[in-house]
């Protein structure tokens, strides 16, 4: 095999998007993959760089260049669209006969068997293009299976989150938690005794020491709390430094006074934080469920909220009990309230920071 | 962004500074939780939050933070695998530049929602080149910085590297190729897998 027809046949068989040129750079024949990209176009006779424009290297500009660069990687692009990009490698004939070019698709191959709608027989049969495609495919849709199931299991997460009955910070019952526990108390008419304790300085604390300082503080309060009431009471934090605990069947003052105190006086002994002492306090409002003849949740939150109120306004580190004579001055009630008619509405729409006490207007001095 | 950008923020942070500081990012920037997840895409607006409350935290500017997370990208065993996908680049340093036009492509190849603006390289005279880092996403020319850095002394190469500017819907970088085979670099196995 030695004539330009026995070449052809070879080229044809073995890389077919070949480019044979002559010297001139003229194209004089295309391999069977390469004419299919381009059914209309007659490429025998055409210069090959008017055909295809030279992206890389930089340095070739005119056919001498070309021709003289075997062995270069060619980065190169239809001129006519679609603008395929193409991978090239120049190997010249010797006896300055002109030059190979054997093209590829490189990462074009993906939108090129669309574009084309080529098939297996377009391609050699050494060619790792059909492997490539079919790599891509199983990737995908492994991908797509995976992405799937973490948007479902994102989705489950947040769910279950919102289901949460526990405060992941402290590992106390949460305020959802809370609801439903005086739900149940209520239903079953047991009397209880309902507190809702609020931190005293505990700003202060997050300010100078940072927030971990602030959930570290956070942390043994909850294990005070823990510690200084029975098992099956229930202790939720219900706002950043608000608590409510609630105390089955125990309607007996003494104990509840006791038991409020020694929690303030425990609260009060500095938490070290990395060898930091930081320092809260706590005031206490408590509330009877006998207090009332119909007990609702949100009227005894409401009346242990005033009872709080009275302790705040007592100075802090103080306990109170709600009594009936207690109710917000109108001034205080328009600053709790965020100024919104306080004394028309009633009791039961008081509602309890979710949030976190707003440490700047809420609280007495 | 997606979530690989910024489980890479998160991995060079933790890192290089430690968890507690991530942590108190994050807190700062109100992200609600600690862990990006690699293959969700997330907000804009969150990403650029936790970029803000990082440069505050660490007091450096964003830039000089980026770059470093470029080098980290490339230098770190924590993400070899990466370094390894762009050593498939090429042979040399040189044949790495030209294959970064060809990085966004890739990249969307394996990920297929992972969008990396286009990258663009010309070669200049006497072993100098440009990189045109396109518009879409902030800071891409500033971690691109550090990658070409630390790929340079991953190939063994010397190059001097400048941020020449913003141009019409790009950011420019000069890469100078003072000496191809300055040092010996490191090792690349085609064949080894990253672990």
């Amino acid at each position: 095999m030695t004539g330009p027809g026995d070449l052809v046949t070879l080229l044809d068989r073995l890389c077919p998007m070949f480019a044979l040129l002559d010297s001139d750079g003229r194209i004089s024949r295309v391999g069977p993959t390469l004419q299919k990209l381009r059914p209309q176009t007659s490429f025998e006779g055409t210069a090959f760089l008017e055909t295809f424009e030279l992206l890389r290297p930089r340095s070739i500009v005119g056919v001498p260049e070309l021709m003289a660069c075997s062995g270069a990687k060619l980065h190169l692009r239809f001129r006519d669209a679609p603008r395929t990009a193409l991978k090239g490698l120049i190997v010249p004939l010797p006896g300055n006969q002109g030059a190979v070019v054997n093209l590829s698709f490189g990462i074009s191959i993906l939108d090129a068997v669309r574009d084309y709608a080529l098939t297996a027989a377009d391609f050699a049969g050494t060619d790792l293009a059909i492997e490539l495609l079919y790599l891509v495919e199983t990737k995908s849709a492994a991908m797509e299976a995976s992405r799937k199931l973490n948007l479902q299991l994102q989705g489950a997460k947040i769910a279950a989150e919102e289901q949460a009955f526990t405060d992941t910070l402290t590992g106390l019952k949460n305020r959802r938690a809370m609801d439903h526990v005086l739900k149940r108390l209520l239903t079953g008419a047991t009397p209880f005794a309902l507190m809702h304790l609020d931190l005293d300085y505990f700003k202060s604390v997050n300010d100078t020491l940072g927030h971990a300082a602030g959930d570290h503080v956070l942390q043994q309060v909850a294990r005070i709390m823990v510690e200084e009431t029975r098992g099956h009471d229930t202790i939720a934090r219900i706002g950043g430094d608000e608590f409510v605990l609630v105390f089955n069947f125990l309607q007996d003052r003494e104990r509840l006074d006791s038991i409020a105190r020694r929690l303030i006086d425990r609260l009060e002994e500095p938490i070290d934080y990395n060898g930091e002492a930081c320092r809260v306090s706590a005031s206490i409002g408590t509330v009877l469920s006998s207090q009332f003849a119909a007990p609702e949740a949100s009227k005894l939150l409401h009346a242990a909220d005033l009872a709080l109120y009275a302790a705040k306004r007592d100075g802090r580190a103080t306990h109170r009990f709600y009594s009936r004579d207690l109710c917000l001055p109108q001034d205080d009630a328009q600053m709790r309230r965020g100024g919104g008619g306080a004394g028309t509405q009633p009791a039961g729409s008081v509602r309890l920071s979710a949030n976190g006490p707003d440490i700047g207007g809420k609280k007495a001095p | 962004m997606h979530g690989l950008i910024n489980k890479a923020i998160q991995s060079f942070v933790c890192s290089t500074y430690g968890k507690s500081r991530w942590i108190r990012v994050t807190e700062a920037a109100n992200l609600g939780f600690v862990e990006y997840e690699a293959m969700l895409v997330y907000d804009n607006r969150v990403s650029r939050r936790v970029l803000d409350e990082l440069c505050r935290e660490l007091g450096r500017p964003q830039a000089e933070l980026l770059e470093d997370l470029g080098t980290y990208l490339v230098s770190n065993p924590n993400t070899e695998a990466l370094r390894r996908l762009l050593r498939f680049g090429g042979v040399t340093y040189v044949e790495f530049l030209h294959s970064l036009d060809d990085l966004p492509d890739r990249a969307r190849l394996a990920v297929s929602d992972l969008d990396l603006p286009p990258l663009e390289l010309r070669e200049e005279q006497d072993g100098r080149f440009s990189l045109a880092c396109h518009d879409g996403l902030p800071g891409y020319a500033d971690v691109m910085m550090g990658i070409l850095r630390a790929m340079a002394d991953d190939y063994g190469a010397l190059v001097i590297l400048e941020h020449v500017g913003t141009g019409q819907d790009c950011e420019v970088i000069e890469i100078t190729l003072i000496e191809t085979a300055f040092a010996e670099g490191r090792k690349f196995d085609l064949g080894a897998r990253a672990g």
